[in-house]
Parts: structure tokens; sequence; C-alpha cells
């Protein structure tokens, strides 16, 4: 029992720290730990993860709020889109096939992995527009952070708000339907659909991942698919790791985030992709 | 312009401090309770319930607590960690309108709004 709990929190501490450099949630670490490698039913793990979404969320935006570098505003005016899709979701399933979603994400993710990669060619992280978009300059969504890493206040623009907004709501009906935490589709909609740098997407994302996970986790908390043995080691590790992370994120290059961020997107994508076509392994 | 600007960020830059320590309190509270319910688990090795079995009301977990059963004292920890989001909106709003945003304290409001819904389809849901 004490080894469980060590082991829980060992992986929490893991994701956490994964999880908030990146903005995706542990969702993804915690799930494969937990099905393949301790054996747990897919429903507990599933119950398991949105709770580690909800930890990292909250243990790494404590830093983040303080640090600047989250977009308040864009969070919010995305988080009716997260929200709206994530009840969508919830309500679609049975009606809709999750083929299609899973096809459908798998081919964006494998996109935006595309896209970063180029970005990443071209070196430039942060791109200036000359003539500012209108609907970001209406609802006040360009910010500035401060980058620990190369030490100087980033001035940024936001642009594409309707594309970013739509596959915010994708990212909802993703996350309320297939039971993901869609971290990584939150973090494609606003670097790579709306041109937000990857830093503030990142902490934007995990903001926004909690909120959206709140929304459905108490259909998990209350339906019993969560077991408190795995869940609270676990999310009591995860915002050890969270904060750890926040902080770690900071002084590390946008670049080298993104060199590990490219695999992790392609590897969801293809994942997602095969899933679709009904391919398993 | 420039000064208003200024004004602006010190405004926000003050407001974000407070929900950083509002949100603080918040998270450290529910990762005290799990902590307490996780220690009184492996102390015990009991978790008050039978079998695999655990708290699924919030009745029966506010009882188990006051009778210091773990499980229970570990579900409520985890409330508590689902409801940190919530209070980050809730606190959220509140910075807006404390910048004179009205725009995003109407914004902020219909996100509380949708996630209550939510909460509420979510507990009353199957």
């Amino acid at each position: 029992m004490i080894q469980t709990a060590l082991i829980m929190m060992g992986v929490g501490i893991f994701a956490g720290i994964a999880g908030s450099i990146l903005g995706i949630g542990g969702g993804m670490i915690i799930t494969p730990i937990l099905t393949l490698g301790m054996g747990l039913n897919i429903k507990y793990a599933i119950g398991a993860s949105i709770i580690a979404v909800i930890a990292t969320s909250s243990g790494s935006t404590i830093a983040y709020l303080r640090d600047n570098v989250l977009n308040l505003r864009v969070a919010m005016f995305l988080e009716i889109a997260t929200t709206t899709g994530a009840i969508t979701g919830a309500l679609l399933t049975g009606v809709l096939d999750p083929k299609y979603l899973y096809l459908l994400f798998g081919c964006l993710l494998v996109f935006s992995g595309w896209n970063m990669y180029r970005k990443l060619r071209r070196g430039q992280e942060v791109l200036q527009r000359v003539e500012p978009d209108r609907i970001a300059t209406k609802l006040k969504l360009n910010g500035t952070y401060y980058d620990k890493a190369e030490m100087k206040d980033v001035d940024y623009q936001v642009e594409n708000v309707p594309a970013g907004f739509t596959v915010m709501f994708g990212a909802g009906v993703a996350s309320g339907l297939l039971g993901i935490g869609s971290g990584a589709f939150k973090v494609m909609a606003m670097d790579t659909f709306m041109k937000m740098p990857l830093k503030p997407s990142s902490s934007t994302s995990n903001l926004m991942m909690g909120v959206t996970a709140a929304a459905s986790a108490t259909v998990y908390f209350f339906n019993g698919s969560i077991l408190p043995g795995i869940a609270v080691p676990m999310a009591l590790g995860i915002l050890g790791g969270a904060v750890i992370g926040s902080r770690v994120m900071q002084i590390l290059p946008s670049r080298w985030i993104r060199i590990v961020f490219i695999p992790i997107i392609l590897y969801i994508g293809l994942q997602m992709l095969f899933k679709g076509l009904g391919v398993h392994f | 312009m420039q000064e208003k600007q200024t004004a602006t960020a010190k405004e926000m830059a003050q407001v974000e401090t407070i929900i950083g320590r509002i949100l603080q309190v918040g998270v450290i509270v529910s990762a005290i309770v799990m902590l307490i319910g996780l220690v009184i688990f492996l102390v015990t090795g009991q978790s008050g319930y039978p079998g695999s079995t655990m708290p699924l009301s919030m009745g029966a977990i506010l009882v188990g607590t006051w009778h210091l059963k773990a499980y229970a004292i570990m579900m409520l920890g985890t409330y508590c960690l689902i409801l940190t989001p919530v209070l980050r909106v809730v606190v959220s709003i509140y910075a807006f309108y404390k910048e004179r945003d009205h725009l995003y304290v109407a914004i902020t409001t219909l996100v509380l709004f949708i996630l209550l819904f939510a909460l509420f389809i979510g507990v009353h849901g199957d």
C-alpha cells in the first residue's frame, strides 16, 4: 500500500513537471502508466487522469500568475469555447462516433507538429505583425510576457481569433467526448492558429485545462471513477512537480520546449489517427 | 496614453498577485486535506469502507470525514482540488471588475455560468 502510494507520488512528480512545462496536463503520461504499467481499469485511469489535469493546472498556475507569463484574457475568452465544447461533447456521447473525432484531431495534431517543426527551422519564436488584428485588439488579447531565458519583455500579438476559438471548441468537445485533457490541442490553437509565443501558450493552456477539466471532473467524482488510494498520492506528487516544472519552464529557452513538444504532439496525433482508423497495437 | 497604460499594468499586476495568493491558499488547503487522509490511510492501513468501495455522495463524504475515515478525507481533499479552478474563475471576475474591464467581467461571468451548469449536470447526471 505504501509502495503503491510512493510509486503514484513518483509518477505524479514526473507528470507534473512534464505537464506544466509543456502545457499538456498529466493525462497522456498518467493513463498509459496506469493501464499498461499497473493494469488498472481504463475507467479508473480516466478518473485519475482528470484529477491529474486539475492538479497540474492548479499547481503550475500558482507560479504563473505571479510571473506574468499567462494571458488571462485569452484564457477566459477561449474558455467560453472549451467549456461549451466540453458540455456539447458530454451530451454527444453515444450520438457521435468518436472515430471521426479521432481522425479529425489526429490530422490537426500532425499538421500542428509539422507547423511547429517549420517554426523551429526558421528559428524565430515571436512573429511581430505590422498590422494589428482587429478582433484581437478589440478583445484586448495582445500581451506581453517576461521571458526569463532571454531576460527581456516580449510583446506579442494575437491573430486568427475565430480559428483559434473554433479549435478550442473542438478541443472542448474532444475532452468531453473522449475524456482527454486536450492540452495539446489548446497549445496548438494558440501557438499554431493564433500565433502566440510558446510560453504564454503553454501556461495559458495550463490554466484553461484546469477549468475545463473541473467541468467534467464532478461527473467522474460522483460516479466512482476516482480511486482515492491512487488519485490522492498522485495528485500530491503532481502538485509538487507542477510547481517545480512551472519554474523550470520559465528559464528554459522556448526552442528547447518546442523540440520536446514536437515528437509528443506527433505521437499523440498519430496515435489518434490509428485509433480513428481502427488500428490497435 | 503611456501613463494610462502603465497604470493599468500596475493595477493588473496587483490584482494578479491577489488572485495568485487566493489560489495558493485554495490549492494548499486541498493538498493538506488530501495529505491528512493519505497519512491516516497509510498508518491505519484501512480505507474506512468495506472492500474497494468509497463514499460517493457529499453527505457520505462529510459524515466519513467527521469519523476520520481515510477515504472520506481523501475524497474531500480531491473535491476541494476539483473546485480550485472554479475558484480561479470567480476570483478573475473580481479582478476584471477591479480593473473596470466590463467586457471581461461579462466574459468571465459567462464562463462561470457555463461551468456551474456543467457542475450541475455532473452532480445530477448519471
